[in-house]
Order: C-alpha cells, then sequence, then structure tokens
C-alpha cells in the first residue's frame, strides 16, 4: 500500500514478524529501526495493530510493517533479537496498550509505574483517567531528624502546624 | 536424639559458610547507588539505578517515565491546531523546533507540504536553526557545569537569552512559542527581525569561539571526555540514536540532508561527525553543528523572499481557507470566510484517512510523528518517535565500566530531555 510515498506492508501472520525483520535487515539492509508503534483497533477484530518503521541508512529508503494481532492472544515475538533498540520501544507499548512480546529480555513497564493497574492508551481507558494508587516507595522509613527542631513535620494540615520556628517544642 | 545432633552440625557449617561468605562480600561488594530522579546532572527526572563495584559502574537501569503527561491520549482527543502548544512542551529547550516537525508532519498527511509559500519555508528553517542553537548552547553549558566549567555555562546563558529575545519577537512568547500553525505560520516576521538575527548571528560567533578556547584544548575538559563512553558504529545504529549522538559515532546521516524537507536543499552547510564516538566526539559535533546552524541562519537571511519588511507581500500561509483560519477582517464582512472560520476551529481541518510519518531533524536527534488518521480533524493515533527516549535506552550498554563521577561527563553528552522522553 502507498501513501504520500510512504510504503506499508501488512504481514498477515503476526509470528512471522521477527522473521521478516530479520529478513529486512540482513538481505535488504534496512539496518536501522525508527520506532515502533501501536494501534487499537476498538470494536474491531484484530483488536491490536503493531506498526513498525524500518529504514535503510544505506540506501536511504523507509518501509512501514504492519501486522494485526487479537485480543485473546494479545502476544507477538519481539524483535529485540534484531534490533537492540526495540527493547524500549516494546516495553512502551506494553506499558501503554498491554501488548505482550514474548522472548522480550526486561518486559516490564516503562513510562507508568511498576503495579498500575490500566493501559492508558487503549481506545475504552478514559481520557480523564482512573484513579489507582500510587505505590508507597518513597518515604516508607523515618527519617533520622524527624521530629526534631528542625525538620518540617509532613502532613500537617496548615503551614503553621508544619513550619519548625512556629512549633511549640512542648507538643 | 540423632536428628537434632544432625540439625546442629548442619547449623555450625552454614554458620561457618556464611562467615565464610560475609569476609569475602567484604572484599568485593556491590552497592546498589540510586541516582535521581531529583540529581542536577540529570537534566529533569531521571532516575538512575547503579550497581557500584567501589568506584566503578558494572550495571545501571534507567528509569524514565517520571514526567509522563500522557501527550499520545491527549492528542488522540483534540483537533490538529489544538495539539500545537503541547509540542512546546516536548523538547522545551527547542520549542520552535517542535512546532515546525509537528506542522510538517500534519502537512505531509495533508499532502500540502510542497505546497509551502518559500517565505514560510525559509521562515521555518530559520526558526529550526535558532532553536537549534539554543538547545545545543543549553546542553553544551550544563555539560561543562557538571564537569566544573561554570563560565561556560554563564557564556552560553548570555546567548541564549539572545535567542529567547528572537523568539519574543516573532510570536510574544519567550518560552512556549507555539509559532507555527497547520499550512503556514502564526504571522509574519516584524520587520526588524532580521536585522536582529543578523546581529545575533554576528556576536555568536566570537563567543563560541571563547568556549571553544575554554574547552576544546583545555586538559581537564579532554581528560574527562576524551575516550569516554565510546559507541560504536554498530551500537548506534543497533540502538536506534539519532542526532549528534549518531553522528558523534561517525555516521554520515542527518535527515536535513537525507530526507530533504522545506529550503534545506537550497542551503549550503555541511554534516559534522566524529571518528571515534566518545564523548568529546559527541562535543564536537554539537560545536560545529551550532557554527553551521549560524551559516545556514546568514544564508536564510540573504536569500528570504520578500526581505526584512515583505514590501512585496509574499504569502507566509497556504492560500486554502479549508485548512488556515482567514485574516479576521474578512471574516466579519464575508460569507465564505465566516463559514471557514467556524468549521476551523469548532472541528478541525478535514484531513484524508492514512497514515503517514514524518521525521524531522530535531537539535536532540529525530523527533517523528506517525499520525493514523480515520478522516476528520483529529487523529486516531499520533505516536510521537521522541529522540531522548530512544538515545537515553544505549544507557545500560555504556554506562559499565564507568567510574562514578563519569556519569555526569556521559549523560551531558548524551543531551537528551525528559519532557520529550516520557511525553
Amino acid at each position: 500500500m502507498e501513501f504520500r510515498g510512504e510504503i506499508t506492508l501488512i504481514i498477515a501472520d503476526a509470528e512471522k514478524i521477527a522473521e521478516v525483520c530479520r529478513y529486512a535487515k540482513n538481505d535488504l539492509d534496512f539496518n536501522y529501526l525508527v520506532d515502533i508503534s501501536s494501534l487499537d483497533n476498538y470494536g474491531n477484530d484484530p483488536r491490536w495493530t503493531v506498526v513498525y518503521h524500518l529504514r535503510g541508512l544505506r540506501h536511504g529508503a523507509e518501509l512501514r510493517l504492519k501486522t494485526d494481532v487479537s485480543e485473546e492472544k494479545s502476544e507477538l515475538p519481539t524483535v529485540t533479537t534484531v534490533w537492540q533498540t526495540a527493547n524500549w520501544h516494546e516495553r512502551e507499548i506494553y506499558d501503554m496498550m498491554g501488548i505482550r512480546f514474548r522472548g522480550h529480555p526486561d518486559l516490564r513497564r516503562i513510562l507508568m509505574w511498576e503495579g498500575y493497574p490500566y493501559f492508558p492508551l487503549r481506545k475504552d481507558f478514559p481520557l480523564a483517567g482512573k484513579p489507582s494508587d500510587l505505590p508507597g516507595v518513597a518515604f516508607t522509613k523515618p527519617a533520622p531528624l524527624e521530629g526534631g527542631p528542625f525538620v518540617t513535620a509532613p502532613g500537617g494540615e496548615d503551614a503553621i502546624h508544619r513550619e519548625p520556628r512556629v512549633r511549640n517544642p512542648e507538643q | 536424639m540423632a536428628t537434632v545432633r544432625d540439625i546442629e552440625i548442619h547449623d555450625s557449617a552454614a554458620q561457618a559458610a556464611q562467615a565464610a561468605e560475609e569476609l569475602q562480600d567484604a572484599v568485593g561488594e556491590k552497592m546498589v547507588l540510586n541516582m535521581g530522579p531529583s540529581h542536577p546532572a540529570t537534566h529533569g527526572v531521571l532516575r538512575i539505578v547503579l550497581e557500584l563495584d567501589g568506584e566503578i559502574i558494572t550495571k545501571a537501569d534507567p528509569d524514565v517515565g517520571y514526567l509522563h503527561r500522557g501527550d499520545e491520549k491527549i492528542a488522540e482527543n483534540m483537533t490538529y491546531t489544538q495539539f500545537i502548544p503541547y509540542t512546546d512542551r516536548l523538547d522545551y529547550l527547542a520549542p520552535l523546533a517542535n512546532n515546525v516537525a509537528f506542522a510538517l508532519a500534519v502537512e505531509k498527511l495533508l499532502g500540502i507540504e510542497k505546497d509551502l509559500p518559500p517565505r514560510c519555508q525559509y521562515i521555518r528553517v530559520m526558526c529550526a536553526e535558532l532553536a537549534r542553537i539554543s538547545a545545543h548552547l543549553l546542553g553544551l553549558g550544563a555539560f561543562a557545569m557538571d564537569l566544573g566549567a561554570v563560565t561556560v555555562f554563564l557564556l552560553t546563558f548570555t546567548e541564549r537569552e539572545k535567542i529567547y529575545n528572537l523568539a519574543e519577537a516573532i510570536c510574544g512568547a519567550r518560552f512556549t512559542t507555539s509559532y507555527t500553525r497547520i499550512g503556514g505560520v502564526m504571522r509574519d516576521i516584524p520587520p526588524t527581525w532580521l536585522d536582529q538575527c543578523r546581529k545575533f548571528c554576528d556576536e555568536f560567533i566570537p563567543a563560541l569561539d571563547e568556549v571553544e578556547t575554554l574547552l576544546t584544548r583545555n586538559r581537564i575538559w579532554v581528560d574527562r571526555v576524551r575516550g569516554l563512553a565510546v559507541i560504536s558504529k554498530e551500537d548506534a545504529i543497533d540502538y536506534g540514536l539519532s542526532g549528534p549522538n549518531l553522528r558523534g559515532s561517525g555516521i554520515e546521516w542527518d535527515l536535513r540532508k537525507n530526507q530533504p524537507y522545506l529550503c534545506y536543499p537550497d542551503l549550503t552547510f555541511d554534516i559534522p561527525i566524529g571518528s571515534v564516538g566518545d564523548c568529546y566526539d559527541r562535543y564536537l559535533v554539537r560545536m560545529e553543528e551550532m557554527r553551521q546552524s549560524v551559516r545556514i541562519l546568514e544564508q536564510c537571511i540573504r536569500k528570504i523572499p520578500g526581505g526584512a519588511d515583505n514590501k512585496t507581500k509574499e504569502p507566509v500561509n497556504v492560500a486554502d481557507g479549508k485548512i488556515v483560519l482567514p485574516p479576521k477582517q474578512n471574516v466579519m464582512t464575508k460569507m465564505e470566510e465566516l463559514i471557514h472560520q467556524f468549521i476551523l476551529v469548532t472541528q478541525g481541518m478535514n484531513c484524508p484517512p492514512g497514515e503517514i510519518y514524518f521525521g524531522h531533524e530535531n537539535p536532540k536527534g529525530e523527533l517523528g510523528f506517525y499520525i493514523n488518521s480515520k478522516g476528520g480533524g483529529t487523529p486516531y493515533r499520533m505516536k510521537i518517535r521522541a529522540p531522548s527516549f530512544v538515545n537515553l535506552s544505549i544507557i545500560p550498554k555504556i554506562f559499565p565500566g564507568c567510574l562514578i563521577s563519569d556519569t555526569v561527563a556521559v549523560l551531558g553528552s548524551l543531551d537528551f530531555v525528559m519532557g520529550e522522553c516520557d511525553r
């Protein structure tokens, strides 16, 4: 398919994407992976589309690969074995859409925090967001000087109660 | 009874083994050090979990996302024009370049990128190059300050201030410019602007020379950055680096030359590349890029159609009422313009269904927009390919083996912006 001078190839079988990418890199000299992005075709089947942008730095040509993944499966092979740069791109897609990449060395959330329950770029996730708990990673242990004369107390209702200068030493 | 004795023997053996292990640990113990997210050398909110053996880093795990605002989700819910102010906040050190990149991407979707009036193209090139100088100056100033050369920071910030003044003169805002519009720019440049720009170019080169005398052959500087964090050509491509970081590794790839857009084909400039791929090469590439940007600016000042005061009334927007807002006086007096204004403001321009990717050579590297449109005024999906995000992914590869004090130098030489990385 061609649109605005850009060529898009649709890979029918998502399981073959790593092989196709390796072929494109080794035999067609597309040595540079520009980007991987994902689409949520909400309400259609298959629900996910993963989009790869390839470029050959030597010949300057660009190629876009697209492949569909069904919602029940939500999984396809990783291309980190072909390009290292795919590592973070695939982590971002997992984080934002919830598509898993089989064989990825370190598939964790990247922009949201570990343990975040939703996938925010899905079309059924509202723009305003959903309430969720922040993990208590910071300041879980009392600081060494907490309660001392020169330490601001956290969580006071107003500045008078937080500021050490106005706090009563007896309290 | 026998069982109890057995356990006692086992226990003492385990204790002995543990004691021996502890002794060994004291010698080769690894320490985990948390750098950031609010560390002055991480230039924003980058957090890196370092595993240290003494002073040498054995493992580094960058943790990004502290500045995540969901720009891609926001973009799906507004018209293309409404998204322009959000692009200011991507690479907030070069907002003008982001504006140009985004406008060009949407124009590619509309298929009007070849119809842009020449004056508009020249203005946009000047904006992009000023943004490049500004971003490199900040990157360089912070890089040098982190390594102890505070004077450089003061010099570069004096020059950046002048660029802010120039930005203020064209659009009223110093920082969040939002200067471009889809199909043109917000307004034409003021008549005195080219003179101000020329004055800046004349003053800038001596200032840059001064910075160069302070750094390029400075023993302390060279000792700290030369041979540090070498990125080979293969790694640079494998990790998808772009911009000065890619060229520092000796790969001649610049979108302005390789996939020319705007009026770059009419301008002569060189692409500096490094030979080793260390921090020093990346520094040298940025220094030379600023000189080339000044060269581009000087050519633009000479060649811009219409000249300073645009006596010949060269247009700065495409002549299509369905894309660019009509002049205000016509909206109030003419029916057709009123309709155009109403549709553009409420629904946005009518984009065709389709998908495009446009990569722009931003100061930090390739800023790409992948727009998937189902038609109408809003994108169905917009992916922002942020150069800082991709450039940072190489940290786990290059950090091991560095000293803890080298981290600031490596981070400075990678020159990233978290606003763009986290989007």
